[in-house]
């Protein structure tokens, strides 16, 4: 079905990119209408990434601390608190090549004279060929939701960086004990939550190592693990996997339509949100892969929105 | 409680599920769960417009644990089905609208 009303910028996502992108462009009166994404357990659904998250101490304005859940819920309020509005659907298809521009859910179209991309990015998972298999029976894709299962249990977390500690640090809540393996023999992570994981007794850091294998019945009872200098193989008895090796972009819906660099991440001119399509702005993580923060995020949507409503402007 | 939800203890889940007279699908859910906040308004929709063809209910796992580990839930939200008191799907993760109904679609 095709809706006749030309929007002024349509905003596909719902992090902390595309909410403030909304914030600004409400405020513009663009009246944008955000398409924010479906529910999912990873963190490809409104709100993104931080629906995941626990306790964000990092974002300015919160001296002590803000739940990420929260957090982005005040964002959308703020949105829709200057008329943007929402369909909490994911967009199935986009047509960029004239304008007006068009953006489909399903069969439903909708067209609009500028779009602003904020689709962000998803957790990577391992890639083993039995994965799937394990997938809420011992392997979770969200620390959050499925720690409380593994009370008195040993478990393990893969990765080296901010994330992978905020979740063992979570996990050492319920677990007895959590075993973060880690592929090189230094952590990514920022100097305090390498501290906080060091100092954590609960916490035993692997070095060097590859979850390679899987292992169980109807549910995980171990993993595999590789050493990356030996190539030495171990075994190690846990009934919980957690992964947080890093991300990759949600930019499926636009291969062949938006410049990409070779890694997936949408292409933006330097120092703006333009994208190689005149009308179409990119921010957030789906176009960053350095520095990846919710602040950043959200000052680049309202890079966004300002680039939009210029460019907007100049084609009257 | 046609289009409403069900609220289901340890105490009177089996013979809640037993008795539906529509297949009944069961929401293992917590509190401190952000997917499982995210597919409630999912929930309640297709319990008022699927009303006298399945019911639905919910399950605190945190109340009702003893629950949950019988059916091996070890990640929330998850979705069971059940029809005339056995159990037929278990959907793991949360889901969009028309996801959840597509794959549901053969008990409705």
């Amino acid at each position: 079905m095709t809706n006749e009303k030309i929007h002024e910028v349509i905003i596909i996502g719902s992090g902390p990119a595309g909410l403030t992108a909304a914030i600004y462009a409400a405020r513009a009166n663009l009246t944008p209408l955000v398409i924010e994404g479906e529910p999912s357990s990873t963190s490809d659904q409104p709100g993104g990434q931080l629906m995941l998250t626990t306790e964000v101490e990092n974002f300015p304005g919160f001296p002590e601390g803000v739940m990420g859940p929260e957090l982005m819920l005040k964002f959308r309020e703020q949105a829709a608190r200057f008329n943007a509005t929402f369909i909490t659907e994911k967009v199935t298809k986009v047509d960029f090549s004239q304008r007006p521009f068009k953006v489909w859910v399903r069969d439903e179209m909708y067209l609009t004279r500028s779009v602003i991309v904020s689709t962000g990015a998803q957790s990577l998972m391992l890639g083993l060929d039995n994965e799937k298999k394990y997938y809420g029976h011992g392997l979770s894709s969200c620390a959050t939701c499925d720690g409380f299962f593994f009370k008195g249990q040993e478990i393990v977390v893969v990765g080296g960086g901010d994330s992978a500690i905020e979740e063992a640090l979570f996990l050492t809540k319920f677990a007895t004990k959590v075993t973060l393996v880690v592929r090189r023999n230094v952590l990514r992570a920022s100097k305090i939550m390498q501290a906080r994981a060091k100092n954590n007794p609960k916490i035993h850091i692997k070095w060097n190592s590859q979850v390679t294998e899987l292992f169980g019945d109807t549910k995980l009872t171990g993993v595999g693990l590789t050493d990356s200098v030996t190539g030495e193989k171990s075994k190690l008895d846990v009934t919980g996997l957690f992964v947080a090796i890093g991300h990759r972009p949600n930019t499926d819906l636009f291969k062949g339509v938006l410049d990409m660099e070779d890694n997936g991440y949408l292409k933006t001119k330097l120092g703006s949100s333009y994208t190689n399509i005149a009308g179409v702005f990119a921010c957030g993580d789906v176009q960053d892969h350095t520095y990846r923060q919710a602040v950043t995020a959200a000052g680049s949507g309202c890079m966004a929105a300002i680039d939009c409503e210029r460019w907007l402007e100049s084609q009257h | 409680m046609a289009g409403g939800i069900l609220t289901l203890t340890s105490s009177n889940f089996d013979e809640t599920v037993k008795s539906a007279s529509t297949p009944i699908i069961v929401d293992f859910w917590a509190e401190w769960c952000g997917p499982c906040k995210a597919i409630a308004p999912v929930l309640s929709e297709i319990a008022a417009e699927q009303a006298g063809k399945v019911t639905i209910a919910k399950l605190n796992v945190d109340d009702h644990g003893d629950i949950a580990q019988r059916f091996g839930v070890m990640s929330i939200p998850t979705l069971l089905v059940f029809d005339k008191g056995e159990m037929k799907m278990k959907m793991v993760g949360a889901k969009g609208k028309s996801q959840l109904l597509a794959e549901i679609a053969e008990f409705i």
